[in-house]
């Protein structure tokens, strides 16, 4: 069972309905997981600030969600995650990292050097997942903080962890 | 000051599409649009932003998506719904048919000074809404036009989009409750979720 597949389990298991994604190859197992799965409810986004947005309007409306992006991604969300600390909003964001170890393109390397820095500014919680047979289990634990305590917390799995995509991975 | 060609007043526009509300839940955008649903009522199945510009119509989308038996309505300003257009692509994509948006469409930025928005110009938001794949969309610029759109609006399977063209006035702040963490709950007690 892949790391991906675990991370899609553990979401499964924390009752999330709704994932927001701008996409990643290291999110595709868990892309593929929510437009397929009944329970699911995949929502793809042109970019990732609308994702906050949504996850808060859903929350409203009394359902979970995730947010998947590259930490790209992450400088376009700044602003909206105003809301997000102004209401306590939970908020769960995996983000797949760019610009670190094996990067092939160095254009990604400014924002991915301050990515945790920036989440943190704006108030979330910021955990590393270095690992792949932690990644399941990190998910998870994230996950009951977040949606039990109303808190904002990302995830930011290394490029190490995602490496080459290889099929049957 | 004032965009000649249009005649509807904001207020007035807001109460005939709160009149008679039933369930119906309300997301209202950065700005006047948070005001003008107050001058009608302080209601908990309303959640007005009193910041995040360009956020409405996406909260609208979660909350429509985790509520498919409610009708949601957001309603907002040009300059809000402008810095986030790529949203409405998102909103048709999912296409929720419990979804209307109405854009108090004032060609202005009324917070900040009435400078113009890019809709006094020659940009057409039903337009964008339709080519974005809006099945439902249109411009409102009389009070017969909007006396026939209401239905629409608060029943029609969606997502609708209507940019309503207003009086480049100031309507007056109101006193409003703004704690966002009391805004939250408040809503989500009303819903029982």
């Amino acid at each position: 069972m892949s790391w991906q597949k675990n991370i899609f389990d553990a979401l499964l298991a924390l009752d999330v309905r709704h994932v927001a994604y701008v996409p990643d190859a290291g999110h595709t197992d868990v892309i593929q997981g929510a437009n397929e799965h009944v329970r699911m409810n995949a929502v793809p986004l042109s970019t990732e600030e609308e994702g906050i947005a949504v996850l808060a309007g859903a929350w409203l409306g009394g359902e979970r969600g995730v947010l998947l992006m590259q930490s790209s991604g992450v400088g376009n969300c700044v602003n909206m995650l105003s809301l997000v600390k102004t209401c306590q909003f939970p908020l769960l964001i995996l983000v797949t990292m760019r610009g670190q170890e094996g990067e092939p393109n160095f254009w990604q390397n400014p924002m991915g050097s301050i990515t945790g820095d920036v989440l943190s500014l704006a108030g979330l919680e910021v955990r590393t997942i270095d690992q792949r047979e932690t990644a399941g289990d990190m998910v998870a634990a994230a996950g009951e903080q977040v949606f039990k305590k109303e808190k904002a917390m990302a995830l930011l799995i290394e490029q190490k962890v995602i490496g080459v995509k290889k099929f049957g991975d | 000051m004032s965009n000649l060609g249009n005649s509807l007043e904001r207020r007035d526009v807001v109460g005939q599409l709160l009149a008679n509300r039933g369930d119906l839940l309300v997301v209202a955008g950065l700005g006047s649009s948070c005001y003008d649903i107050l001058s009608i009522e302080d209601s908990s199945a309303d959640f007005p932003l009193w910041g995040a510009m360009g956020a409405a119509s996406m909260m609208g989308l979660g909350l429509a998506m985790a509520q498919p038996g409610r009708r949601v309505l957001v309603i907002t300003g040009d300059g809000e719904i402008l810095m986030g257009l790529g949203g409405l692509g998102t909103i048709a994509n999912k296409a929720p048919s419990n979804l209307a948006i109405v854009v108090l469409d004032n060609e202005r930025y009324g917070e900040t000074g009435m400078q113009k928005t890019h809709t006094a110009g020659p940009m057409n938001l039903a337009a964008v809404a339709a080519g974005a794949g809006f099945p439902v969309t249109g411009t409102i610029r009389s009070n017969e036009d909007l006396k026939a759109a209401i239905p629409t609006i608060r029943q029609q399977p969606g997502p609708v989009l209507f940019d309503i063209k207003i009086l480049a006035n100031q309507a007056s702040d109101i006193p409003s409750p703004q704690d966002g963490t009391m805004l939250k709950q408040r809503f989500r007690e009303a819903l029982q979720v």
